[in-house]
């Protein structure tokens, strides 16, 4: 997992409550075999048209957040199923921080096992967030080690995270990421073994 | 008078098992929450629960730490016919992109492969013990839940989720906390017409699907002894539909006749030191066990079962029981709606139940051995000018491309098709039916896989499973029948 300490990135606003998991990635997309290339699915019916073609208006596809990192969004972002292809496609269009009043339970979590970082504010600051990102200048920066989040005029808000998941997020690391702190005594147990048990390492 | 340290005073310990042997020796260290991260020497990889792990790999830039300890192969949804036209020919094409991630996966890691229609390929649990990968003393995981096969050889083996074989891969490792100790005894004489799927169908009717939940079982007794190594490798298979994580049969003589000479297994100076080693990896005499079951299997015959669950078990010679003769309600529920969906009536003998479908196959029953047993009455059959009753579809189907080899070598597939039945190529195949070999809603099969779940041969299909022998007398008869009669 990618750590996440500081992003300074086009935030893009998406003024909605309650969008879903099947919103964030629709089911036909999840026959895959593969975590990443989920970005084309990402939003998928928000962005496009019956017919595919791109909707305009739809915030990700105006020319001035092209590249956006960061989303700000309605109430109870991630809501639905537990499909950890949602992080994933979001990952995988780029964007690596959500900003939102509430998240629903399962999404946060699969956010944190992806190096996806969910940021928390009141409602009327995220309110204000919305209201500069539509504005000229959408870029914002969010600082985890700090955990401030500040809007493209400067307004610094406050977000807290529990310390053990922003210690991961700091580090990047997943369980697998933590096993790998272990990665000396993982070392250390193989050459003791290849010493006793030789023949294990012919065992192929 | 010069003085010594005193010999550290060591507390009275009861001896270890089997278990906490593999166990201890695998600990890498002691982490969070009572878990502790264990070393894994064998990974055994198919395309169904790999791809998202090696995606998973990728975003993260990790390498797979160890690719000489792992092993791939293509079963779970490989068709069993025409695998030589190669997988771009295969007709499905979820089933084709998971086979051609696989490669490409594999390919990238470095790790060894197996690909369809290799002849070192099949069923990874028959593949694992075929090729000696599968060793003594080892711990063995694979995103199958049938993993737990390879416990046959002493070793420490259980099924893994997509998340762990990521986790696999990048650490050669996996977090888990310890099991219970169980052992099951079996003592006695097999009597003719009982094998170890028998066995391990009466040891689940025993104790219960649950009633391994928590433990590792270790099986012990005379009969496990006298098991081959296919016998074994049949009772470790089913051992997680008792519930249990894992099963384990200590290492013995018979083991290491089946291992010697067998592709990755130790050769000269190694084997012997090898051979050392795997002598000292039994349960202490003293060891003590969290539960012990025993079972005089002298007493057993044939079993079958009659509901959508392994543990609704009954003799062949048994009739369909009455739901109301279970204690618990929940049990009761459940059994009533497993005679609906079976089409079974309570009180009918279960060799009253006409099939309409035979699968001989699957990690469970598709070892030479366990071919060379439905041949064998496949023969008989054809002695007295009998075939597959003209009603039934049956199949045989290899557990490896070595497996249908040698069968070919020995002539089985010549008895089988004489007899009507249906010889294919390796794979998975009717057992999870993720190929195109399937029941059709309402038919009923005679099968020699592991797993009666509503569906799981096909949707609305209805699985009575049983060993390969009886599978073949049903064949014949058309209907559940006591192999015995084809035996006197
Ligand atoms: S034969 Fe069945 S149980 Fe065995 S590995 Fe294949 S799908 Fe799993």
């Amino acid at each position: 997992m990618k750590p996440f300490t500081r992003l300074d990135a086009v935030a893009a606003p998406l003024p909605l409550a309650n969008i879903d998991t099947d919103q964030i990635i629709p089911k036909q997309f999840l026959k895959t075999v593969e975590r990443d290339g989920l970005a084309k699915g990402l939003f998928y019916d928000l962005r496009f048209e019956g017919d595919g073609r791109a909707k305009p208006d739809f915030v990700l596809n105006r020319p001035e957040y092209k590249g956006a990192g960061a989303l700000i969004c309605g109430d109870n972002f991630g809501c639905g199923s537990s499909r950890e292809h949602a992080p994933w496609a979001l990952m995988d269009f780029g964007i690596t921080c959500v900003i939102s009043t509430s998240f629903a339970d399962i999404f946060y979590n699969n956010c944190f096992q992806n190096g996806l970082l969910p940021v928390v504010l009141k409602a009327d600051e995220v309110q204000a967030l919305m209201e500069e990102a539509k504005g000229g200048n959408h870029v914002t920066s969010i600082d985890l080690e700090a955990q401030t989040v500040v809007s493209p005029s400067g307004k610094t808000y406050r977000f807290d995270i529990d310390p053990t998941r922003k210690h991961k997020m700091l580090n990047g690391l997943d369980a697998i990421g933590e096993t790998l702190q272990a990665a000396k005594a993982i070392d250390v147990y193989e050459t003791r073994r290849a010493l006793s048990h030789p023949w294990l390492e012919d065992a192929h | 008078m010069p003085t010594r340290p005193a010999a550290s005073y060591m507390p009275p310990m009861s001896g270890k098992t089997l278990y906490d042997k593999i166990w201890d020796a695998h600990v890498v260290a002691e982490a969070e929450g009572g878990e502790s991260i264990l070393y894994i020497d064998l990974h055994l990889i198919h395309e169904v629960t790999s791809p998202q792990a090696f995606a998973g790999l990728k975003v993260a830039n990790r390498p797979v730490r160890r690719p000489d300890r792992t092993l791939a192969v293509a079963d779970h949804n490989v068709p069993t016919e025409g695998q030589a036209k190669g997988v771009d020919a295969v007709a499905d094409e979820e089933a084709r992109t998971q086979l051609q991630t696989l490669e490409r996966n594999v390919k990238a890691a470095g790790i060894e492969f197996f690909p369809m229609a290799d002849i070192r390929n099949g069923i990874v649990h028959v593949v694992g013990p075929e090729q000696g990968r599968t060793q003594p003393g080892m711990t063995i995981v694979c995103g199958d839940s049938h993993t737990s096969t390879h416990g046959a050889f002493g070793a420490l083996a259980h099924g893994i989720g997509t998340s762990e074989v990521e986790h696999v891969l990048a650490t050669q490792t996996l977090r888990q906390s310890k099991g219970k100790n169980l052992r099951v005894n079996l003592d006695g004489d097999l009597p003719a017409g009982v094998t170890a799927k028998d066995l391990a169908l009466a040891v689940i009717g025993r104790i219960g699907t649950a009633g391994g939940t928590g433990y590792v079982i270790e099986y012990a007794g005379s009969a496990v002894r006298a098991l081959s190594m296919e016998g074994r490798m049949t009772l470790c298979n089913l051992t997680i539909e008792a519930g249990a994580r894992a099963g384990l049969v200590a290492a013995d003589q018979t083991t290491f006749d089946y291992m010697m000479g067998r592709p990755a297994a130790p050769k000269g100076g190694a084997w012997e030191l090898a051979l050392a080693d795997w002598k000292t990896l039994h349960s202490d005499p003293d060891a003590v066990f969290d539960h012990e079951v025993t079972i005089d299997v002298a007493a057993l015959v044939p079993q079958v079962t009659w509901g959508t669950s392994p543990e609704d078990v009954v003799g062949v010679d048994g009739r369909v029981p009455d739901p109301d003769s279970f204690d618990s309600p929940g049990k009761r529920a459940s059994a009533a709606q497993a005679l609906a969906y079976m089409g079974l009536t309570a009180g009918q003998p279960i060799s009253e139940a006409r099939i309409d479908r035979v699968f001989i196959g699957s990690c469970t029953n598709s070892r030479i051995e366990d071919l060379r047993a439905a041949a064998a009455i496949a023969a008989k059959a054809l002695e007295s000018g009998r075939r597959v009753a003209p009603h039934v579809k049956a199949m045989v189907v290899p557990g490896s491309g070595l497996v249908k080899a040698q069968a070919e070598d020995e002539g089985l597939d010549e008895i089988f098709i004489a007899a009507g039945f249906d010889w294919r190529e390796p794979g998975c195949s009717m057992c999870l039916a993720m190929n195109p070999d399937r029941l059709e809603p309402g038919e009923r099969c005679a099968s020699t896989s592991n797993r009666n779940f509503e569906g799981r041969q096909g949707r609305g299909g209805r699985s009575h499973l049983m060993s390969p022998a009886m599978a073949a007398a049903a064949a014949i008869e058309g209907r559940i029948t006591d192999v015995r009669e084809f035996l006197s």
